[in-house]
């Protein structure tokens, strides 16, 4: 089954033989060798490379709706940000009596704000399958709710990136204020445990990285066996003239939703995985500069490939970890040339370099038959 | 439609032509920021015909495309496929799957999938988001795909990539695609401009084999190219029909030749 979803995709193989590779070896690295070995790959490394995974599986999210339903959304970060307050409440439940109040029932923050009860909206996340279920139906809603009425009035364009830009901002605004109940400007965080193991212990880490890398796996092959199928090929024309496909008969709305919808889902996965291995999950991940800098990884990857979303967002998430340690100040100019020469030099991206190669090589354009 | 022999029976939705005519504009008018592209305008296409439909820039020719196929709602009028299908309370995908199938001027493909492909996504057939998923082409389809290809003269292109194509293979592609819409009705926006001499000759031919199986409205400046194909034509004049007749009648219509061939 999984050669059939990868026919055709030489990029998505290898990165998928890779992924498996650093899935296996880096936990064995971790946890099985000694740390005073030379090959010992430290605890911090390994959270750093489940957050980069993270990342990835956004950026495959965004590539779904950019690269092949060519819509520019910067916005995205939202949809990532909600999932991670969804896994971020069950965090906070699981914390229980052990927060600086004691207080079994409420969080610190309701404490301090001298709320007497539970809100309602944080029922049921003392269950991780609660959770789990609002990691996926949050954002999926949102994401329906939001392209059922943007495209309906077929806001297209640049108009419609904008909106999805103020609609991140706009929830960033919300997220701030105490009485939401989202712990305002500190967000939520000091998580404890997940699912009764310690966040702390190397093999939670592990875990949580190898999760990570087995989200990113099966939501590159779902975005691929959709992009396979008739509705991919669908997408892509809607993408590349519009009008046509709602000439031949096809309601482009419905399709937009639905694909705007899966891609929004796939971004709350990601935020789920992050917010536990960063311990963390505040406002910030709202704001549109995160949501922006999400269709760099992607541009620099090179759109509609989907293996070029994976590789932008872990070499430019690799840059910046290094960049921001070198010189802080510097990154965001550095990442605004990157956009910059990549737009002018590499239209298609580092996937495009590849582009040559393949051609060479005798490949044939995908058939309906 | 087949049960039209006798009486005939009432069915919402199906596409009724039993008193002869596919397609009823009654009354149309429709401005633009005070400028009235549509004027008043009747037109009637019977079933099976072939219709060339000219006149200057300007009008109206594309506005009436639009409102036939649902981009365009008009200020007043009525527009009827048959005797029961409302076009003016469908969508454009409705209008399209009831049967009403347009090639644009510009010719507009899916540039990066195949030829076959083009043909796939344009091909009748259940057209819900869900449906698509799972849609595998049936040997049937294969073979539709296949005869389509042939009659717009194509199959060698079968996996080529659209964008790649001529300027007046893309033209046939596009009817090609319509084709396989298996629409009653077919709407087509100067299928010649820009192609050569030889190219118009087979277009010609492809659209003379259509016409009896489809109702065919091929708007077109092209004189010549009209006579080579047209039994009836309509002269529209800023937005309403100035003349109706065959070439030659239109032709010595004074009115005509003042307004359009008066050259």
């Amino acid at each position: 089954m999984f050669s059939q979803i990868l026919k055709n995709d030489r990029g998505g193989q290898i990165m998928l033989v890779v992924l498996a590779a650093v899935l296996i070896v880096v936990p064995i690295l971790n946890l099985a060798v000694a740390e005073t070995s030379a090959l010992h790959i430290p605890t911090y490394l390994v959270t750093l490379m489940g957050k980069y995974l993270t990342y990835a599986l956004l950026a495959v999210a965004v590539d779904l709706v950019w690269g092949y339903l060519g819509i520019l959304s910067l916005g995205h970060g939202a949809f990532f940000a909600l999932g991670g307050y969804a896994m971020g409440m069950y965090l906070m439940r699981q914390i229980g009596d052990r927060g600086v109040y004691g207080n079994p029932e409420l969080p610190d923050f309701m404490v301090f704000l001298n709320w007497k009860e539970l809100p309602w909206f944080w029922q049921g996340f003392d269950q991780f399958w609660f959770a789990l279920l609002m990691v996926l139906f949050v954002p999926g809603l949102l994401a329906f709710v939001f392209g059922w009425l943007a495209f309906r009035s077929r806001v297209t364009g640049v108009y419609l990136s904008i909106i999805t830009q103020a609609m991140t901002y706009a929830l960033m605004w919300a997220f701030l204020r105490n009485e939401m109940g989202f712990g305002g400007n500190n967000g939520l965080t000091d998580f404890k445990d997940i699912l009764g193991f310690s966040l702390q212990a190397d093999q939670t880490r592990v875990a949580l990285f190898i999760c990570s890398g087995l989200a990113l796996a099966l939501g590159y092959l779902l975005c691929r066996y959709v992009m396979n199928s008739k509705l991919g090929r669908i997408t892509v024309a809607i993408r590349d003239a519009e009008s046509r496909t709602r000439f031949v008969g096809y309601k482009v709305e419905n399709y937009k939703v639905w694909i705007f919808t899966l891609s929004a889902i796939l971004a709350g996965v990601a935020g789920a995985l992050y917010v536990p291995q960063v311990g963390i999950i505040n406002p910030s991940e709202f704001s549109p500069l995160n949501s922006i800098e999400i269709v760099i990884w992607v541009a620099v990857g090179g759109r509609a490939t989907l293996y070029g979303a994976v590789l932008g967002a872990i070499l430019v998430n690799y840059a910046k970890t290094v960049f921001t340690g070198l010189m802080p100040e510097s990154w965001l100019f550095m990442l605004g040339a990157l956009f910059v020469l990549v737009t002018l030099y590499l239209p298609q991206g580092l996937a495009g370099l590849w582009q040559p190669l393949k051609t060479k090589l005798g490949h044939k354009p995908e058939v309906a038959a | 439609m087949s049960e039209g022999e006798g009486a005939h029976f009432y069915r919402e939705g199906a596409l009724d032509t039993s008193h002869k005519a596919i397609l009823y504009l009654e009354g149309l008018n429709v401005s633009f920021d005070g400028f009235k592209a549509i004027n008043d305008l009747n037109l009637y296409i019977d079933a099976g015909e072939l219709r060339c439909i000219i006149g200057p820039n300007g009008a109206g020719k594309t506005t009436m495309m639009d409102i036939i196929t649902g981009k365009t709602k008009p200020d007043s009028g009525k527009a009827f496929f048959g005797q029961t299908i409302d076009l003016l309370k469908l969508s454009e995908p409705e209008i399209a799957n009831a049967g009403i199938g347009r090639k644009f001027q510009k010719p507009t493909v899916f540039e990066s999938h195949s030829v076959a492909e083009n043909l796939e996504l344009a091909m009748k057939g259940d057209k819900r988001v869900w449906f698509s998923l799972r849609a595998k082409l049936d040997h049937e389809q294969k073979a539709l795909i296949e005869e389509t290809l042939e009659t717009i003269g194509l199959t060698a292109q079968y996996h080529q990539q659209a964008g790649a194509l001529s300027h007046g293979q893309k033209q046939w592609l596009e009817i090609g695609m319509l084709l396989v819409q298996k629409p009653y009705l077919l709407l087509v926006d100067e299928p010649v401009a820009g192609m050569t001499h030889q190219e118009m000759e087979r277009t010609a031919e492809l659209l003379k084999s259509l016409a009896g199986k489809h109702s065919v409205v091929v708007v077109e400046h092209d004189m010549e190219f009209v006579r080579s194909i047209a039994n009836k034509v309509t002269v529209l004049h800023q937005g309403s029909v100035l003349a109706e007749g065959s070439m030659d009648e239109v032709q010595q219509n004074p009115r005509v030749v003042e307004v359009y061939l008066g050259v």
